[in-house]
């Protein structure tokens, strides 16, 4: 988002019936918005230009083979497409809701490739590129969104817990495994995702407390697509987010989102911090959100074109492509090649889903308890017999 | 073999969290001001001084965060109990209890378990302001994947403790506190019943009354009371309210022909409506009365000057009791 659009939509939509803010100057709320968003754009760690020229950062370097990063590229291109399909399966009335990453995949490449085995993420509901990178098999994140399930995988399989949907609930769930690491006095890190609008929410404020208090090593990775739905950050807060981190005593870095090379560092740094005992980081990852909120979402109704169109030109593929294009490191050969193996994934994740059978009835009973619990085996066995009573009805 | 002749019901479960801790390095206490004042009650007494910070942890003043926190150090492999200062308190957290705690087995299909325990000081009876003597168990109770437990007397206290915390289910705790500094006996090397069976706590013929947690003395007191006036009063301590031990209450139902459920939380929507209905279920032809309920009322919970109104005491209770018995 440009200061302009800031400072225009604030004139606009701000306000409501506070009296007192309509009657301040118009020029001096102008820069009062203005002044932090400057701000905001020098603090913005960037190790790769929209146009794909590779930077410098005093803080932030980072050195990579051409094999990773042709790796970084081959990811971010397969999510986009396992995106894609996801997007078409809901249309296509095969996927119930759809949550696109759309535009956020440097953030989660970057950050996820950051990781090791032994970490452990927490992701929202719109993590299919950090699921990539823990090895999650991508039809698994669909049976949720198909209905199939609640979550549907084994977070201990690959250090990736289950989506959650409530906004921010994850980031103390991660402070929590984070403080039972730190008591096994084992040297792995936990990394939270949540957003912009989450940022907002209490829990994401306690993990804060919690996490700071108790020196937790835990990597709070916000990514600041804009839009809570159809609430702009400004809506949210009003200093820049990673600015909060300072309140509760642990360091807060903006990284370019769009950056998989920053986002990577960044993260690679605040992982490392909290191994070595230094307690938590936040990173806010400033990215876009080029799609809708989820496939029920309709933003023209509450977003400009020319917004999308500017964030565009930033999109965090194309930068990479430039860049590995204009230094050799990939040539046609090998873009087709990853073309052809998208494809291939599409293919496949169509086709399993289409393929993904209903649950068995009786899996409405199935793990609400560990233990069992006389009500549900009496509400199963109630409604056995009752499903008995048509099949008896249609053999008689 | 440890026997204590009189033992408080928050040493009692003060001695089970104690020996649950040594039992298993896993089990770790949580909360506000559990560690060197013990708790405001004192429950948690002594536990840090013995074990130490790292696994009597005192928190920020959060709930959703100590609940929150909890779940992540069940994910780990821990097994924290967790307290709530006063039930009012417990509403912060009631987001993470019941969107997260709740159903992380289920959304797993089965994979990852939630050995959490929430324990919260409950009920009314002891004078105090607003937000500390509310009876929210029903709330709790209704939630799929949560276990809710209520002890009565200082050896339940000890036992569902140690199984709760065995447990691989979320099980909330509701601790009476108005009955904390009651004593009683206590067998740490007796066989205990199971953690969600209801025991016969006073055997009689003509009419059931059914209760847990701090209703059960009361009970007690209106059985002793209706048998100098020639009634047999059965009480059932119920101990577990989910899932509930309604095979109990119908083998009583089935011998007294009438049911009478107390609760201090309020009668509308509260558990003595789901054993009414239940009850009526599974025993029509049994009974010789409608299932009366005695409980609070859709009030907020008053003012500690008209508590004793509010709550069900004896006369309440006699009361039903006479109609019960006057159909």
């Amino acid at each position: 988002m440009t200061v302009e659009s800031t400072a225009a939509r604030k004139n606009t939509r701000g306000g409501g019936k506070r009296t007192t803010a309509k009657k301040a100057s118009p020029a001096k709320a102008k820069t009062a918005a203005q002044a932090p968003a400057e701000a905001e754009q020098d603090q913005l760690v960037q190790l790769l230009t929209p146009e794909g020229k590779r930077v410098e950062h005093p803080e932030y370097a980072i050195d990579l083979s051409d094999e990773e990063l042709r790796g970084l590229y081959r990811d971010m291109v397969l999510t986009r497409r396992f995106d894609a399909e996801a997007t078409t399966l809901q249309r296509q009335g095969e996927l119930g809701l759809w949550a696109s990453l759309l535009g956020q995949e440097a953030a989660q490449i970057g950050s996820g490739r950051a990781l090791r085995d032994d970490d452990y993420v927490f992701p929202t509901y719109r993590e299919h590129g950090v699921a990539w990178c823990r090895g999650v098999d991508p039809t698994n994140l669909l049976g949720m969104f198909r209905g199939v399930n609640n979550g549907g995988w084994d977070p201990n399989s690959n250090n990736f817990h289950l989506y959650t949907i409530v906004i921010g609930s994850q980031a103390l769930h991660a402070t929590g495994y984070a403080m039972g690491v730190q008591k096994d006095g084992a040297d792995s890190a936990v990394i939270a995702y949540f957003g912009d609008g989450a940022s907002s929410q209490g829990d994401v404020a306690e993990s804060f407390t919690f996490s700071a208090v108790y020196n937790a090593p835990v990597v709070f990775f916000c990514q600041n697509n804009q839009w809570a739905i159809s609430e702009p950050t400004e809506k949210q807060t009003r200093v820049p987010l990673y600015q909060r981190a300072r309140g509760y005593g642990f360091p807060g870095v903006r990284v370019d989102g769009n950056d998989v090379l920053a986002c990577l560092a960044v993260t690679r740094a605040a992982l490392e911090r909290a191994r070595a005992g230094e307690g938590p980081t936040l990173v806010e990852a400033f990215t876009y959100r080029m799609g809708a909120h989820t496939t029920s979402d309709d933003p023209t109704r509450y977003r400009a074109d020319e917004e999308r169109e500017a964030w565009e030109a930033k999109d965090p593929i194309l930068r990479l492509r430039t860049y590995l294009e204009t230094e050799g490191i990939a040539d046609q050969a090998y873009l087709d090649a990853i073309e052809e193996e998208s494809e291939t994934l599409g293919k496949r994740v169509r086709e399993v889903v289409r393929s993904m059978p209903d649950p068995d009835t009786m899996a409405i009973f199935e793990n609400v308890y560990a233990d069992g619990h006389a009500l549900v085996d009496e509400e199963r066995a109630q409604f056995a017999a009752y499903q008995a009573s048509f099949v008896d009805a249609e053999e008689n | 073999m440890a026997v204590f002749e009189k033992i408080t019901l928050s040493k009692a479960i003060n001695a089970s969290l104690r020996a649950s801790m040594e039992a298993d390095p896993k089990v770790l206490v949580m909360g506000e001001d559990v560690g060197k004042l013990g708790g405001v009650f004192r429950v948690t007494d002594g536990l840090q001084k013995d074990f130490g910070e790292e696994r009597v942890i005192d928190t920020p003043l959060a709930e959703s965060g100590i609940v929150g926190t909890a779940i992540g150090m069940a994910l780990r492999g821990y097994r924290p109990v967790v307290e709530i200062q006063f039930d009012g308190f417990v509403f912060p957290a009631y987001d993470q209890i019941v969107t997260q705690l709740a159903k992380m087995h289920a959304r797993a299909l089965g994979k990852i378990k939630m050995p959490v325990v929430i324990r919260i000081p409950y009920g009314g009876g002891i004078g105090a302001v607003e937000h500390h003597s509310e009876s929210p168990e029903a709330l709790f109770a209704h939630v799929a994947g949560l276990k809710c437990v209520s002890p009565s007397n200082a050896s339940d206290a000890y036992w569902m403790m140690r199984q709760a915390i065995e447990s691989d289910d979320p099980v909330i705790y509701f601790e009476p506190k108005r009955r904390y500094h009651d004593k009683g006996r206590l067998d740490t090397e007796a066989i205990p019943d199971p953690l969600h069976a209801a025991r016969v706590a006073q055997a009689g013929t003509d009419v059931t009354l059914a209760a847990y947690g701090p209703m059960v003395k009361v009970c007690l007191d209106v059985a002793k009371v209706a048998a100098e006036e020639g009634k047999s009063v059965e009480v059932l301590d119920l101990r577990s309210i989910s899932p509930m031990d309604f095979d109990a209450i119908q083998t009583s139902v089935e011998k007294t022909r009438r049911l009478v459920v107390v609760h201090e939380a309020p009668v509308f929507l509260g558990s003595g409506s789901e054993i009414a209905a239940r009850i009526t279920e599974r025993c029509f032809y049994h009974l010789e009365a409608p299932v009366l309920r005695v409980g609070g009322f859709h009030s907020p919970y008053p003012p500690s000057r008209l508590e004793d109104e509010y709550l069900p005491g004896l006369d309440r209770v006699l009361d039903a009791v006479d109609r019960a018995l006057a159909y």
